[in-house]
């Protein structure tokens, strides 16, 4: 039981910056899968957890450190590891049963042995009778169902997923998730250890042995959490409700995580989450009316809001980014700011937000202190955009200066043209 | 369904780059290497043997049916050259930087020019033999084909789903096998329609490279192109009407046998599914799906296909993305070191040809000649613009008119204008009007149907909702064609106005000069000039000529086109 089908030591995976410099997305990862886990992967977006499940699976090689699979270096997709994909990856031109069977032709056994095995795969799965039809004609859960049919038939060792149930609504979802896990309890999948990248806390620890939580830029794992509840697990079970409350704990905590996201931002280099003014304003009405009274448990106000994780840390670190609310142990909790920002009038809360967003985003702050500086008080986007590739990557300069636009229109601070891709300090009067 | 810019809009900051320098001059310097070659090679050849070309009517389903096969093979030329040509393009970083530039210029270079550059050439390959002829001709047609298919074909490759790609990453697909699954699957619909065109567009080629003399040479292939020749000549009025008349019949058979199969069969193909589209029919795969006996005669080849498609043809699967890098520095330096000894190669080539041959007033004269035919051009498009817009979006907006338009407007697109000649010829001399202006129509008549089709399918596009905005608040009027159906159509526009703006600088070779019988009009233009001096066997002018006139092209495509197609891109993109 205890051989690691798979070894990863002191991974380090970076990426090439455009100013020729590199960027860390994962650093000094340490991760052993054995045999009959499921090991979920928890952390937000940014934090390289789809990076790691697809240098395991041999997409892209490491910049540093090793990943071992039954003792040996994986330096290219190897059999044995399969994945299950966010967006089903199916091929739309290719019907049920040619999809499943990709695999095994792509291994080049004999056909009948391929026609067997991949109607056995389509059986366990629960897909009979779907066999001719094509993907599209399919609806989303079952679209996921020949996903896995299709990474089970080649009988991998590792079934690597990667978010494979946040494109589905959430009762599909639910089926799929309970299906998978009682194929697995009763041993009829061929496979001896699975990885599950997930932003959903709840589902990590219903499917789950182990999890390790990851922190943002760089992704680092920051703890290791063992899940001892016994499958079936109940949502509504004090413990899971415990282990559920411990994550969100983790996961906002100040301490444990050295974010350049989610805290303080000290210099313009932080990325900023991508949240809208108005979102924003929502949520701090909610937490400031009845029954919460400006405090709020976080997984409740989640439940409540049918936010996911991956949509709530935005907004709580984006007020915690302005100073309108605090986290601690997994309660949000409005400042006197933030209330005021509650009972004030469309106009006042654009001035509480202008001073806020001056005061705590340093890039904004800077924008308009450039503005302020030139004669025509114009500047080119470029300018910033390459300021910030310095420090992050392309897309995440492009959603950091797009994120302080928005909120900048929102508190007047200044206004951008996306015709002529400038800053100004001039709204249209 | 994804527009297809029929010219690269990549890498916009920069208008020009070292590798269109590169690019030209390996062109130039490939143009000026036949056009060497065959002035030694110009000789009378005797006289071909065989039955000359009649006009009698009962010859012409043998002229369709020979006519049909050099285009078929041209068609399986191109094809060839897609998938290698592109496949190379989309998957070398190193190959890339030049391939494409490469493609962009070779697209506007007159296709008419390589007929008369390259049909000694081939002719020398098989002296005294009709074979020679053939291959000149059918290299024509496939440069009238190649290029946006493997353009096509190239832009498609560039966007596979990056999860698709992982996934027959992950499932240890051979890269053979990869690109039949995924690459080709993918591609499949862009290219079908990209090869209709070709076809379209080559007719026009076909009357011009079936029959065609080159200094002392005369070649006439039998064939529809050599009988309209025959049929101009001869002032034969009937027969031009019977030619038109063959053709109608085998664009319809080419469309309902193999074009209409094609996309009806490609439809499983299309990745991004519209609702409420369209699924296309075809009774003819609908028959060769049912029959048995059908289904019984390809076995055979299905299952050799089966096996070809599984063949393992090497043990290698695609290493992770970082090996690929790590030995990139001297592979980049060997490449950049080849390409710039081919591109000095070239460069002597031209210059010593220059220097030899064409004088400052030579060129002076090309570009004064090429703003004549740009002028035209410019106002062409203009009034085709003027007219074409507003009624391609009045269909547009009404779906079941414009099912009835496409199809003609795309037949039309196809039809060859050198069978309108007669007309205009008999007209201009009648009512003895000006041949520089009444000769220009006659380079718009082909290519002014892609400005309609593609304004059709941007007014078909505009979204019901948008529509029913501009109902509720009442906008009509000039308001409504201002906010609502210009923007909507213009990156549709863009795309048309592109093709037929490129397409009629390929006409005006052929319609700046007109003829019927004795009858011989001329409009001062450097199309006129590349006709005048091809006739006359003057490499050198013919070279300087189409140099030119892809100069012209470019430059047009590179200041305005692109810059244009991006904002419209930018701005107007729905959805």
């Amino acid at each position: 039981m205890s051989t690691a089908l798979l070894d990863i030591h002191a991974l380090r995976q970076t990426f090439p910056k455009a100013d020729g410099g590199e960027l860390l997305v994962l650093d000094g990862i340490e991760l052993q899968l054995v045999q009959g886990q499921i090991v979920g992967l928890l952390g937000r977006t940014g934090s390289g957890k789809s990076t790691l499940l697809r240098s395991i699976a041999g997409l892209m090689r490491p910049s540093a450190g090793t990943i071992t699979y039954l003792g040996q270096p994986v330096l290219a997709p190897a059999p044995g590891i399969a994945m299950v994909f966010q967006g089903f990856a199916l091929f739309p031109w290719l019907t049920v049963l040619e999809n499943v069977q990709l695999g095994l032709e792509a291994l080049g056994l004999p056909e009948i042995e391929i026609r067997k095995r991949a109607l056995a795969a389509i059986d366990l799965i629960g897909l009979d009778g779907y066999e001719s039809a094509y993907p599209r004609e399919l609806s989303g859960g079952m679209r996921q169902r020949v996903g896995f049919a299709r990474a089970l038939v080649v009988h991998p060792n590792i079934l690597l997923m990667d978010e494979p149930f946040s494109a589905l609504d959430v009762l599909t979802a639910e089926t799929l998730r309970t299906d998978f896990l009682e194929l697995w309890s009763d041993g009829k999948l061929p496979i001896k250890g699975v990885l599950l990248v997930t932003h959903n806390i709840e589902e990590a620890v219903l499917m789950c042995d182990r999890i390790l939580l990851f922190s943002s830029n760089p992704g680092r794992i920051i703890r290791e959490i063992a899940v001892d509840l016994k499958q079936p697990r109940n949502r509504l079970d004090p413990q899971f409700r415990d282990l559920v409350e411990k994550i969100y704990v983790a996961m906002t905590a100040r301490t444990t995580a050295p974010l350049r996201i989610g805290t303080v931002a000290t210099s313009i280099d932080a990325i900023l989450p991508r949240v809208s003014a108005n979102l924003l304003s929502g949520f701090i009405e909610t937490l400031a009316a009845e029954p919460y009274s400006g405090k709020a448990d976080l997984p409740v106000i989640a439940e409540l809001l049918h936010m996911e994780a991956d949509d709530l840390f935005p907004v709580s670190d984006a007020l915690q980014m302005l100073h309108l609310a605090e986290i601690e142990g997994g309660d949000i909790k409005l400042n006197d700011i933030g209330k005021q920002f509650a009972e004030a009038g469309t106009d006042d809360r654009k001035k509480i937000f202008e001073r806020q967003l001056l005061a705590y985003v340093p890039l904004a702050a800077h924008i308009r202190r450039i503005l302020q500086e030139r004669a025509n008080h114009v500047a080119p986007k470029s300018r910033f955009f390459d300021e910030l590739e310095d420090h992050m990557s392309a897309e995440d300069a492009e959603e950091t200066l797009r994120s302080v636009t928005a909120w900048a229109r929102y508190a007047e601070a200044f206004a951008y043209d996306d015709h002529s891709q400038t800053f100004s300090l001039e709204n249209p009067t | 369904m994804r527009l297809n810019v029929p010219i690269s809009v990549g890498g916009w900051r920069r208008f020009f780059t070292r590798w269109d320098v590169v690019a030209v001059l390996l062109i130039l310097g490939l143009l000026v290497f036949f056009s060497e070659a065959s002035r030694h090679l110009l000789q009378p050849l005797t006289e071909l043997q065989r039955q000359p070309v009649s006009l009698d009517p009962v010859n012409l389903p043998e002229y369709a049916a020979r006519t049909t096969l050099r285009m078929l093979i041209a068609m399986a030329l191109s094809l060839l050259f897609t998938f290698t040509y592109a496949t190379l393009a989309a998957k070398n970083k190193n190959a890339e930087r030049l391939l494409v530039p490469l493609l962009d210029i070779l697209q506007s270079v007159p296709i008419l020019g390589f007929i008369s550059i390259t049909v000694v050439f081939f002719m020398a390959l098989a002296p005294g033999r009709v074979l020679g002829a053939e291959f000149a001709a059918i290299f024509a047609i496939f440069t009238s084909q190649a290029w946006n298919m493997a353009f096509s074909f190239y832009q498609s490759l560039r966007t596979v789903p990056t999860e698709l790609v992982e996934a027959s990453r992950t499932f240890r697909l051979s890269p053979w096998m990869s690109f039949w699954r995924v690459d080709v699957p993918f591609a499949m619909p862009q290219l079908i329609w990209n090869m209709m065109m070709s076809m379209s567009g080559s007719w026009f080629f076909v009357v011009a490279s079936e029959a065609i003399s080159v200094g002392n040479t005369t070649i006439t292939l039998p064939g529809v192109g050599s009988y309209i020749a025959l049929a101009i000549e001869h002032r034969d009025l009937a027969a031009v009407g019977y030619a038109i008349l063959t053709m109608l019949v085998v664009i319809l058979i080419y469309d309902q046998l193999l074009f209409r199969p094609l996309v009806a069969w490609a439809d499983r193909f299309r990745f991004e599914q519209e609702p409420g589209a369209l699924v296309p029919h075809s009774w003819v795969l609908d028959v060769l799906r049912r029959s048995r006996l059908i289904d019984r005669l390809t076995r055979p080849f299905a299952s050799v296909w089966r096996f070809l498609l599984l063949a393992r043809w090497s043990k290698r699967t695609e290493p992770a993305e970082r090996e690929l890098s790590t030995r990139h520095g001297w592979v980049t330096f060997q490449w950049a070191a080849i390409v710039t000894a081919l591109a000095a190669v070239a460069l002597w080539q031209v210059v010593r040809f220059v220097a030899a041959f064409i004088t400052l007033s030579d060129v002076a004269n090309a570009l004064l000649l090429g703003l004549a035919t740009f002028t035209r051009i410019v106002v062409l498009i203009a009034l085709a613009t003027v007219i074409w817009v507003p009624i391609g979006v009045w269909v547009g907006t009404r779906p079941h008119v414009a099912e009835r338009v496409q199809p003609i407007a795309q037949f039309l697109a196809a039809f060859p204008a050198n069978l309108l000649f007669p007309i205009a010829v008999s007209a201009i001399v009648v009512w003895r009007l000006d041949p520089n202006i009444w000769l220009s129509p006659l380079m718009i008549l082909g290519t002014q149907w892609y400005i309609l089709f593609n304004v059709v399918a941007g007014a078909s596009a505009i979204p019901t909702e948008l529509r029913a905005v501009g109902v509720n608040f009442g906008v009509r009027g000039w308001l409504w064609w201002r906010r609502i159906a210009l923007p909507a159509v213009l990156p549709y526009y863009v795309t048309g106005a592109i093709t037929a703006s490129g397409g009629s600088w390929n006409a005006s070779i052929v319609a700046e000069v007109a003829s019927w019988g004795d009858e011989r009009l001329q409009a001062y233009g450097l199309g006129a000039y590349i006709a005048n001096e091809t006739v006359a066997g003057d490499f050198h002018r013919v070279v300087l000529g189409i140099a030119v006139m892809s100069f012209y092209v470019v430059l047009i495509n590179r200041l305005f086109w692109r810059p244009l197609y991006l904002y419209a891109e930018r701005k107007f993109r729905l959805g």
